[in-house]
């Protein structure tokens, strides 16, 4: 599903990707694992298409994500480490994932029920005006109403209590068949029922790729 | 295209809950009140009276703080929303880059365009209402100026907002361009000409290639359309175009100048990376 060859990204003298070459396939759950400035988020961007990288190719479902940035979004979920400032209410998020990635509306209702995030009372309230926990909880509905073959979480559960971690982790076994997940995480004892591979990056480079 | 106004949409729904819009407003809706409350309809200056006096002096206003309020409440739009990560969670779905910027692009031209033309309606209805003589020709040419200076700095914004990495540097430059092109243009056109070391005719074209100045002259071409105000520059301008043209001039240059400076951020938006 994702196939990366040899990527190199600099910024600048500073290489943040050195010559990667790794594949994730179907039913792979891979936590991504490496200090502060290892390249996980670089990585995960240049997957998401975000990055030019300066030599290599990714490729997702044998497509470029730059080139066709359309097809490839079509089939990832993504939830950043900390929710953005968004100043659309959610009525208005709602209306955007829904337009622009054909996601039916009830589908995030549902996940965000099953969350404990009530949408309904909160409509009219600004993204950003939310807390951690309630923001965080509805990118992970709608990361999940969106049915993506590939699913990348970047700390998913740094604002989640640990009922919102156990629901949002039995969520994701429900959905895992046929997936990609990647977490990127610092904290390996949290993903550790889901997943079955393990790399660990640094200064750049896969320094240990364990399946499990 | 969905997409397109859908992004122009929610931008627009933004823009009129945020405080600078309603700062905006209240500054150009305020003006207008404020000259109304101060007689300037029923003052007569250098001939000029009523609504159209009232008119000249919202353009003379119009052309200073426009240009800045559009650089710096737009100039963050996308340089914002990269610093804020809003633009990786946004991005994250199967928009095309296309539709975000232009409709980034639509949205905000409607929220800056919108209060500063119906400013002007208003004082028009409330000139009506009081009895005065509506100066339609003059209303419509300066719908017109406002529409095309406003796409020229939205272009403008849009272009430094795509290549900048941080909002506060975007700031700084769209404040650097609009003293340059309000007054350091200018004093640097006079001194050349005190000089003699360019020919007349180079620097007074290089003076209209300014959006304002064209606004400027244009604005001021209604009311004297022999532009004797300007002096011998008059000659200049009025000896290579006639009146008509030049005015079509001062509204189609501009709008072409803000397309082709937004087009150009575009380019670079598209070829950068995105985050």
């Amino acid at each position: 599903m994702i196939k990366i060859t040899n990527v190199t990204k600099r910024f600048g003298s500073n290489i943040s990707l050195d010559n990667i070459r790794c594949e994730f396939k179907k039913n792979e759950s891979i936590a991504l694992m490496g200090a502060n400035g290892a390249g996980k988020t670089t990585l995960v961007r240049s997957i998401m298409g975000y990055y030019h990288p300066n030599d290599g190719e990714i490729l997702i479902n044998g497509l470029n994500p730059i080139k066709n940035r359309l097809d490839v979004l079509k089939h990832i979920s993504f939830v950043p480490q900390l929710p953005p400032p968004i100043k659309l209410n959610i009525k208005e998020l709602i209306e955007y994932v829904s337009v622009s990635a054909k996601i039916d509306k009830d589908f995030i209702k549902y996940y965000a029920d099953e969350m404990k995030l009530d949408i309904n009372s909160n409509l009219n309230k600004s993204f950003f005006k939310l807390s951690g926990g309630m923001k965080q909880k509805l990118l992970i509905a709608i990361s999940l109403a969106k049915k993506s073959s590939i699913m990348i979480y970047d700390e998913p559960t740094a604002n989640l209590d640990p009922k919102a971690r156990d629901d949002f982790y039995r969520l994701l076994k429900e959905n895992e068949d046929n997936k990609v997940l990647l977490f990127v995480t610092h904290r390996l004892e949290e993903v550790k029922e889901l997943i079955n591979r393990q790399i660990y990056m640094d200064l750049g480079k896969i320094v240990t790729d364990e399946r499990l | 295209m969905k997409n397109l106004f859908l992004i122009a949409y929610l931008d627009l729904k933004e823009s009129l809950r945020a405080k600078w819009f309603v700062v905006y407003s209240l500054v150009f809706g305020g003006l207008i009140a404020l000259f109304f409350i101060a007689g300037v309809t029923e003052s007569q200056v250098m001939g000029f009276s009523g609504l159209s006096r009232l008119l000249l002096m919202y353009i003379q206003i119009t052309i200073v703080i426009l240009p800045i309020f559009i650089l710096i409440t737009t100039v963050r739009s996308i340089s914002g929303d990269r610093d804020d990560h809003i633009l990786e969670y946004m991005l994250s779905f199967p928009i095309s880059l296309k539709q975000y910027y232009w409709g980034k692009i639509i949205g905000r031209f409607i929220t800056v365009f919108l209060p500063v033309f119906f400013a002007m309606l208003i004082a028009i209805i409330f000139g009506a209402f009081k009895g005065a003589m509506i100066p339609w020709s003059i209303f419509f040419l300066y719908s017109g100026l406002l529409f095309a200076m406003t796409s020229a700095f939205l272009g403008i914004a849009f272009f430094i907002s795509s290549f900048v990495k941080s909002s506060e540097v975007a700031l700084g430059l769209s404040f650097f361009i609009w003293i340059f092109l309000l007054a350091f243009i200018d004093i640097a056109l006079i001194s050349l000409m005190m000089q003699e070391r360019m020919s007349s005719g180079l620097i007074i074209f290089i003076s209209l290639i300014n959006p304002m100045e064209i606004f400027r002259v244009a604005a001021i071409s209604l009311f004297d359309p022999e532009l004797t105000v300007m002096g011998p520059v008059a000659f200049y301008i009025l000896d290579s175009v006639s009146q008509t043209i030049f005015v079509l001039a001062s509204i189609t240059y501009p709008v072409l100048l803000g397309f082709v400076f937004a087009f150009f951020g575009y380019k670079i938006f598209e070829k950068k990376d995105l985050v």
